[in-house]
C-alpha cells in the first residue's frame, strides 16, 4: 500500500512551510519527503495542493468510558470523534468500570480498541487502586502491559506521603505520573470558579488556590524525588507561575491545559449553562492572559481536548446536580488555531508541538509527532483558511454539546490519517 | 405598564419599574387584606402547587394565606430532602404540567434550579428560593417595608449584618436595592461575604459600627451553624460579641434608623432583645407585607395570557 500526498505545506522543523512538497507513503510509514516524488504505478494519489500536513493530534486526556460507562461514550464513536478532530493517538484514563488498575485490565482495554478502533488508543494505569488513592497499584507490570503512563485521571491523590512514594517508584520506569491538581479540601462543594460569577449566580465556588496549592505540592514532591511530573490542567494565573517557577529550577515537570481554559471564562456559565460546567472550573480573563503566556513562552508543553463526555441527561439539570464535562475532541483544533495561531500569539508549528510533539515526546512515542522520513504516517490534512460556525450537533461524539456551538472558528480537518490509511475525510461519509 | 412575565425567578433580571410595579400592586393587596372579608376572586379557578424541597414553615404559610385569600385552589408538596432516587424538578414541573397545574411555587437547594424549571414548563413558576442564590419575594417585602418607611430608595443607605455569602434573600435585596438607588454595605466576617462583592458597587465592613455609620435601614441575617459552611468558622459565641446589634449601636445610624430580620429570630444572637421589643424593629410590617407582595406576585402573573390556556 503506497501513497503519495502531493504538493502539501509541511508543518514541521525541517522543511520550508511555503514550498509544496510530496510525502511518499508505504507500509504505515513516511518513506521520503521531496519535491515531485514520481509516482508508479501501484502508488494512490491523494491531492493535497494548498493544504497542510502536520501530525495527527495526540491526546494527553482523554476519557474513553469503555468499559462500564458505555452510555457516555464507546471506542467505535470516540475513535470516529478523534478522526474528525485530527487525533490519530489518544490516550484512555484509568477512570472506567473496572479502572485500569492492574494489567488485565490494559490487556483486555488493548484487545478491545485493536477491534474496535482505527486510531491508536493508548491506556494509562491507575497509580492508586481504584483510583481512590489508598494504595498502590503494580506500575511495572501495567508498563509491561503496554500502558504509557500512569495517572488517576480526574481524581487527585491526597495523600502527599503516597504520592511521593509513588512518584520515587515511578523512576524506576522512567514513566511519566500525571496529575490533576486540585486540592479536595480547598474544592469542597465548588461547581464553578469562587469569584464574581458563583457571588452573582448563587453557586458555591472553587477557588483558584485549591489549584495552585496542589500544583505546588507536586512540584515540591517532583522537584525532591527527580521524577517526570506531568501536570495535566494548568487553568490559573498562579499555577502558570509555579510551573514556570519549576522549570526554571530544574524540576523534571511538563504541563497541560485544555482550550476551553484559554478561550472561555467563567462569565460562559452565565444563566446557569451547564455545558461550560468543566472541572477545574472556567477561570477569569486574567487566568486566560496567564494561560495564554504560559503557552506562549513554553512553560505549558501540551493542548488537550479534555474530551470528558457525560450524557445529556446529566447536563440538562439544575446545575448542582449536572457532572463536569466537555466533548472536546471535535472544537479541540479549530478552536485552539482561531484563538492562539490566527490571532498571531503563537504559530502553526508551535500549535503541532503543543498538540503533537511534545505530548509524543513526553509519553515515550517513538516515530510520532513530526511529518519527516522514517516516521509513523498518522497525519491530518487540514485547510487553513476555512471559516464556519461550530456544530455541536454534528459532532460524531456522543456528547452533541458544546460551550463553543455556535463559534465562528477558522482551520478545518480535511482527511486523517492513521498509518497511512485515510480514516476520515471531511465531508465523506465514514 | 405592561407586567407580561410568565415567571418571577430573580430580582437580578427585573427592571427598577417592574420591581416598583409589584410594589405598587402589593399596596393595592395590603388593602384587601386589612378587610374584614379577606377574599378577592382573581385566582378562582387556579391552581396553585407549592413545590418544597426543603423543610418550611413560615415561608409556605404565606404563600398558602395569598393563595387562598385570592381564591386559588392549593395542593402543598413537601419532598424534604433531596436523595439519590431524586427525580429532576424538570420531570417533576412535567407532571404538575400535565394535571393542569398553573403556578408552582419552587423552593430548591440547587442555586438555579427555579430557572430551569421555569423555562421546561408551561406553568408560572414563583422562585421561593433556589440554593442560596435568590429569595426574591422575600426581598420584595423588605423592599415594600422600606418603601412604606422611607418613601424612596434613591440615596438610601442600607446595612446588612450577618452571613451575606450563605443567605438567598440577601443576594436579591441586594440586586433590588442597588436597581432602586440604595447603597448597599455588607457587614460580616471575612467567611461570610461573598467574593468580588466590591464588583457588584456594595461596600463591605468587618466593624459592625462602621457598617452602620449613618444608615437608614439594618437588615440582620438570621445565624445558622451549617456544619459544611466555611461559615461555621466563628463560633456562636464570637459571633455574638462581634456581629450583634446591640441598642446602643443605633447611635451610629441615622435617627430615623429602621430594623429588620428575616424571620425565625435568634433572640439574643443577631439582635438584642431591647431592640425587638423597640419601636423600630419592623418585622411585624415584613410579615404582613410578605402575603400582599406574595398576591400581587400571583395576581400580575395570573395576567399574562399563557395562563388562560
Amino acid at each position: 500500500m503506497r501513497k503519495i500526498i502531493k504538493k502539501a505545506f509541511i508543518v514541521s522543523d525541517k522543511y520550508d512551510i511555503n514550498k509544496k512538497l510530496d510525502i511518499y507513503i508505504s507500509n504505515g510509514t513516511i518513506v521520503k519527503i521531496g519535491e515531485n516524488i514520481e509516482p508508479n504505478e501501484e502508488t494512490e494519489i491523494v491531492d493535497a495542493d494548498g493544504f497542510f500536513v502536520m501530525p495527527g493530534f495526540i491526546d494527553m486526556y482523554c476519557k474513553m468510558c469503555e468499559a462500564g460507562y458505555e452510555n457516555k461514550h464507546n471506542i467505535v464513536m470516540i475513535s470516529q470523534s478523534a478522526a474528525v478532530g485530527g487525533f490519530t493517538t489518544i490516550t484512555s484514563l484509568p477512570n472506567s468500570q473496572p479502572v485500569i488498575d492492574n494489567k488485565t485490565v490494559v490487556e483486555y482495554v488493548y484487545s478491545k480498541t485493536r477491534e474496535k478502533s482505527n486510531i491508536n488508543m493508548l491506556p494509562y494505569g491507575s497509580m492508586t487502586k481504584e483510583c481512590l488513592g489508598k494504595e498502590v497499584t503494580e506500575i511495572g507490570e501495567m508498563i509491561d502491559a503496554g500502558i504509557v503512563a500512569i495517572s488517576d485521571g480526574g481524581v487527585p491523590v491526597d495523600d502527599n506521603r503516597l504520592l511521593r512514594n509513588i512518584l520515587l517508584y515511578s523512576k524506576m520506569f522512567d514513566v511519566p505520573v500525571i496529575t490533576f491538581c486540585l486540592d479536595r479540601q480547598l474544592t469542597g462543594r465548588g461547581v464553578i470558579n469562587s469569584g464574581y460569577m458563583s457571588t452573582k449566580m448563587g453557586l458555591e465556588g472553587i477557588l483558584r488556590e485549591a489549584e495552585d496549592v496542589a500544583v505546588s505540592r507536586n512540584i515540591i514532591l517532583a522537584k525532591n524525588t527527580g521524577a517526570r511530573l506531568h501536570i495535566s490542567h494548568v487553568t490559573t494565573r498562579g499555577a502558570v507561575e509555579l510551573v514556570r517557577y519549576g522549570k526554571e529550577n530544574g524540576v523534571n515537570v511538563t504541563a497541560g491545559t485544555c482550550p476551553h481554559y484559554f478561550t472561555l471564562s467563567e462569565m460562559a456559565v452565565e444563566g446557569y449553562n451547564t455545558f461550560a460546567k468543566v472541572l477545574p472550573p472556567l477561570r477569569t480573563d486574567d487566568d486566560i492572559k496567564a494561560v495564554k503566556e504560559g503557552i506562549k513562552d513554553g512553560t505549558i508543553d501540551v493542548i488537550t481536548s479534555g474530551h470528558t463526555p457525560v450524557s445529556i441527561d446529566k447536563k440538562k439539570t439544575e446545575f448542582d446536580n449536572a457532572s463536569f464535562g466537555i466533548s472536546g475532541l471535535e472544537s479541540a483544533f479549530p478552536v485552539c488555531f482561531s484563538e492562539m495561531v490566527d490571532s498571531g500569539t503563537i504559530n502553526i508549528k508551535d500549535m503541532v508541538k503543543l498538540m503533537s510533539s511534545n505530548p509524543a515526546k513526553i509519553l515515550g512515542l517513538k516515530n510520532k509527532g513530526y511529518i519527516e522520513e522514517g516516521f509513523d504516517a498518522d497525519f491530518i490534512v487540514a485547510d487553513l483558511n476555512e471559516k464556519y460556525n461550530i456544530d455541536a450537533s454534528s459532532f460524531k461524539s456522543k456528547a452533541k454539546y458544546s460551550p463553543f456551538d455556535g463559534k465562528c472558528v477558522k482551520g478545518r480537518v480535511v482527511k486523517t490519517f492513521v498509518k497511512g490509511n485515510c480514516i476520515y475525510e471531511y465531508g465523506v461519509k465514514c | 405598564m405592561d407586567f407580561s412575565r410568565k415567571d418571577f425567578i430573580s430580582l437580578m433580571d427585573m427592571s427598577e419599574e417592574e420591581i416598583l410595579y409589584i410594589l405598587e400592586t402589593a399596596e393595592t393587596m395590603k388593602f384587601v387584606l386589612s378587610q374584614k372579608n379577606k377574599k378577592a376572586p382573581y385566582l378562582q379557578g387556579k391552581s396553585v402547587i407549592i413545590l418544597f424541597y426543603e423543610k418550611s414553615t413560615r415561608a409556605k404559610l404565606s404563600y398558602e394565606l395569598a393563595a387562598q385569600y385570592l381564591s386559588a385552589d392549593i395542593v402543598d408538596i413537601t419532598i424534604p430532602k433531596v436523595t439519590d432516587q431524586y427525580e429532576t424538578i424538570n420531570d417533576m414541573g412535567r407532571t404538575i404540567d400535565q394535571m393542569g397545574g398553573d403556578f408552582i411555587i419552587c423552593r430548591h437547594p440547587m442555586s438555579g434550579s427555579a430557572k430551569f424549571l421555569a423555562e421546561n414548563v408551561q406553568a408560572s413558576v414563583i422562585n421561593a428560593g433556589d440554593g442560596i442564590n435568590e429569595d426574591p419575594s422575600q426581598s420584595l417585602l423588605d423592599l415594600m417595608t422600606i418603601k412604606n418607611e422611607k418613601g424612596t430608595f434613591k440615596g438610601l443607605k442600607v446595612a446588612i449584618i450577618g452571613d451575606v455569602a450563605h443567605s438567598r434573600v440577601t443576594r436579591s435585596n441586594i440586586w433590588g436595592l442597588i436597581k432602586l438607588g440604595a447603597e448597599v454595605c455588607v457587614v460580616g466576617p471575612p467567611t461570610m461575604i461573598p467574593p468580588k462583592i466590591e464588583k457588584f458597587n456594595v461596600k463591605v465592613f468587618y466593624d459592625i459600627k462602621k457598617g452602620i455609620e449613618n444608615a437608614d435601614v439594618i437588615m440582620t441575617l438570621r445565624y445558622t451553624s451549617d456544619k459544611n459552611s466555611d461559615s461555621q468558622l466563628i463560633t456562636l459565641n464570637e459571633y455574638k460579641s462581634f456581629f450583634r446589634l446591640e441598642e446602643n449601636f443605633l447611635e451610629y445610624a441615622k435617627d430615623d434608623v429602621i430594623v429588620m430580620h428575616p424571620g425565625a429570630v435568634n433572640r439574643g444572637i443577631e439582635i438584642s432583645s431591647r431592640i425587638l421589643e423597640g419601636k423600630r424593629f419592623l418585622l411585624d410590617d415584613q410579615i404582613t407585607n410578605g402575603v400582599a407582595v406574595r398576591m400581587a406576585l400571583l395576581y400580575l402573573l395570573s395576567m399574562r395570557a399563557g395562563v388562560l390556556k
